[in-house]
């Protein structure tokens, strides 16, 4: 009897129970911290776990499937429950200066019980074995996502908040039917048994396919059902868009991904596959080019998020069948998601440092930034190198990995989807980073400057990925089987 | 084995018919509603395809829709506090000033 099984339920039970905890106004905040760092904990020894001993399957409870409710650590997942301490964790640190000084003010208490609640619902995530329980999970996410984004109570946040809860409840319904499509035909909800059982694409598996991939999109935000993002995303408070850009969206994406590598793998055949990468391909585009034409900082960023997201859904028509996580489209994908889930972390923490500097949303807020407030226009800058997958970055190392595996399979046609969104990531990238040196005499209030530096420590971080990625695909190579 | 099949065949009717109204409709109680129905819609589905002719049901898509119930109303509860806020606050019941759009 190992320790892991323990640490499984620790980094889901920790920040759920802090949750109602951090409902007292005077402690949230230290609630939150301690929380906080003993989840990072557990992720950490899970991540040391998977790598030591390969994957684990645990029935909670001794109740085995399928009325009970089974984990399954693999290294994907020990890989995406550090992702989502180390970038929750600095992001809390730097809730707790900078919340009393956004709008929420005097009201920053507020943010900590949906945060803990997305925290556990994010790990419950990783570590779900059977569909149903995805379901749920990406439901609690959901739910403390919107909170998040409703947090500042003004009308443009509740209208944002309103329009995401109603897509992600359209979306999540139309996956549980899926869900429903596939237990009438396997009588499984068992990733691991549904794999075994689907091995023939047949009709009714197809047509789950369709409807869990669809839900999925919407509540990942991929093309063509993004539009509920950016609003969303823009009216967050600085640290809230952080976690909702860089984690929930990853999430949701996160489930496709594992669903199409499992469950899904004899689906569809050729054109199915290349439908999915091609909506990719088209997210990639039209969401850069979206990014390009806004005139507030966060939206560039958010829309920003939609078009990094159409990447991952290029390792679908990738990949070979009977392949492992560690192969390269899979093992690409999978570090783009977590590259970026750093670098657009960062990047929202220091537009909101700019903006509270300049009390404005506006691409203009940007100008003399550089001179100014050198730290967050580094970090900008740093991060902005993985969104155009430039080396060293975590976002080369994994358009390298993308690129080989379309190379070395004849798909030329992603080649020029992944240098072409490059290039307009770096328009993009540019067109806000430009106007930090020019010059300018509007005084700006210097924000705290620890806050300043958490932020380029997560763009550092997505910067300095693609140096640990061999470590990074030893570890996905802990997946294979899993049953 | 026919009556279970209608049931599960009106779920899904239920659930395209209400996917389509959340998306059509202005009225933001409507499209709250409209998601409630859809959810009725996917139970219904699964409650259908747990009957196995006179052998007795499935008890996992009923375990499964006891637990759709209590996300649906949690979900929907919040829905309608987030709505009755927007409604104070602005005094409108659709997103946007013209009632356009989902």
């Amino acid at each position: 009897m190992s320790a892991t099984p323990i640490l499984m339920a620790a980094a889901v039970a920790v920040p759920l129970v802090a949750a109602p905890l951090s409902l007292h106004r005077a402690w949230a905040g230290a609630v939150a911290l301690a929380a906080g760092v003993g989840t990072t904990a557990a992720a950490i020894g899970l991540v040391l776990a998977v790598a030591r001993d390969g994957a684990v399957r645990h029935a909670l409870g001794g109740w085995p499937a399928p009325l009970g409710i089974v984990w399954n650590l693999d290294g994907l997942a020990a890989i995406l429950l550090a992702t989502a301490a180390l970038v929750a964790l600095p992001v809390a640190v730097f809730a707790t200066a900078s919340l009393p000084r956004e709008h929420l003010g005097r009201e920053a208490h507020r943010f900590w019980p949906p945060f803990l609640f997305l925290w556990a619902g994010l790990n419950a995530l990783f570590l779900s074995g059977d569909v149903f329980n995805i379901y749920v999970a990406l439901e609690l996410v959901s739910l403390a996502a919107v909170m998040l984004v409703t947090l500042e109570g003004r009308a443009a946040a509740l209208a944002a908040g309103l329009r995401y809860l109603l897509v992600a409840q359209a979306g999540a319904l139309t996956y549980l039917l899926g869900v429903a499509f596939l237990y009438a035909r396997h009588g499984t909800l068992d990733v691991g048994l549904l794999t075994a059982a689907a091995a023939v694409g047949d009709m009714p598996t197809t047509v789950a396919a369709v409807l869990m991939t669809g839900g999925l999109f919407a509540k990942a935000a991929l093309f063509p059902l993004h539009a509920w993002l950016p609003p969303a995303h823009g009216s967050a408070p600085a640290p809230a868009s952080a976690l909702l850009s860089g984690l929930v969206v990853m999430a949701a994406a996160y489930v496709i991904l594992r669903l199409w590598f499992d469950v899904f793998a004899a689906v569809g055949g050729a054109p199915l596959r290349q439908g999915l990468g091609a909506l990719g391909a088209a997210g990639v585009i039209w969401g850069s080019l979206l990014a390009l034409s806004q005139r507030r900082l966060k939206a560039v960023i958010a829309y920003s998020t939609t078009a990094q997201m159409g990447y991952l859904l290029l390792a679908i028509p990738l990949a070979a069948p009977a392949a492992d996580w560690s192969a390269d489209p899979w093992a690409g994908a999978i570090m783009l998601a977590v590259a970026h889930a750093f670098a657009k972390a960062a990047m929202f923490l220091a537009t909101g440092l700019i903006i509270q500097a300049t009390g404005q949303d506006r691409i203009g807020s940007m100008r003399g930034v550089a001179r100014r407030m050198p730290v967050t226009a580094y970090a900008i800058g740093v991060a902005g190198l993985t969104l155009m997958g430039l080396p060293p970055s975590g976002g080369f190392a994994a358009k390298w990995l993308l690129l080989r595996a379309a190379w070395s399979d004849g798909q030329w046609w992603w080649v020029l989807v992944l240098l072409g969104g490059g290039l307009l990531a770096a328009a993009y990238v540019f067109r806000i980073i430009g106007p930090a040196f020019s010059h300018s005499k509007a005084r700006k209030r210097q924000p705290p400057r620890p806050l300043e530096w958490i932020a380029l420590g997560m763009a550092a971080a997505s910067l300095l990925m693609g140096l640990a990625a061999m470590p990074l695909v030893a570890v996905l190579a802990r997946s294979g089987g899993g049953a | 084995m026919t009556s279970a099949l209608l049931y599960a065949g009106a779920g899904v009717v239920l659930f395209a018919v209400a996917l389509l109204a959340l998306f059509l409709r202005r009225h933001l109680l409507r499209k709250l509603m409209a998601a409630n129905i859809a959810g009725s819609g996917v139970f219904l589905f699964l409650l259908g395809t747990a009957a196995d002719g006179d052998a007795p049901p499935d008890p996992v898509p009923q375990a499964m829709v006891l637990t759709g119930i209590v996300v649906t109303v949690s979900v929907t509860a919040y829905g309608v506090a987030l709505l009755r806020r927007f409604a104070d606050e602005t005094g409108r019941d659709t997103l946007t000033e013209d009632g356009g759009g989902p």
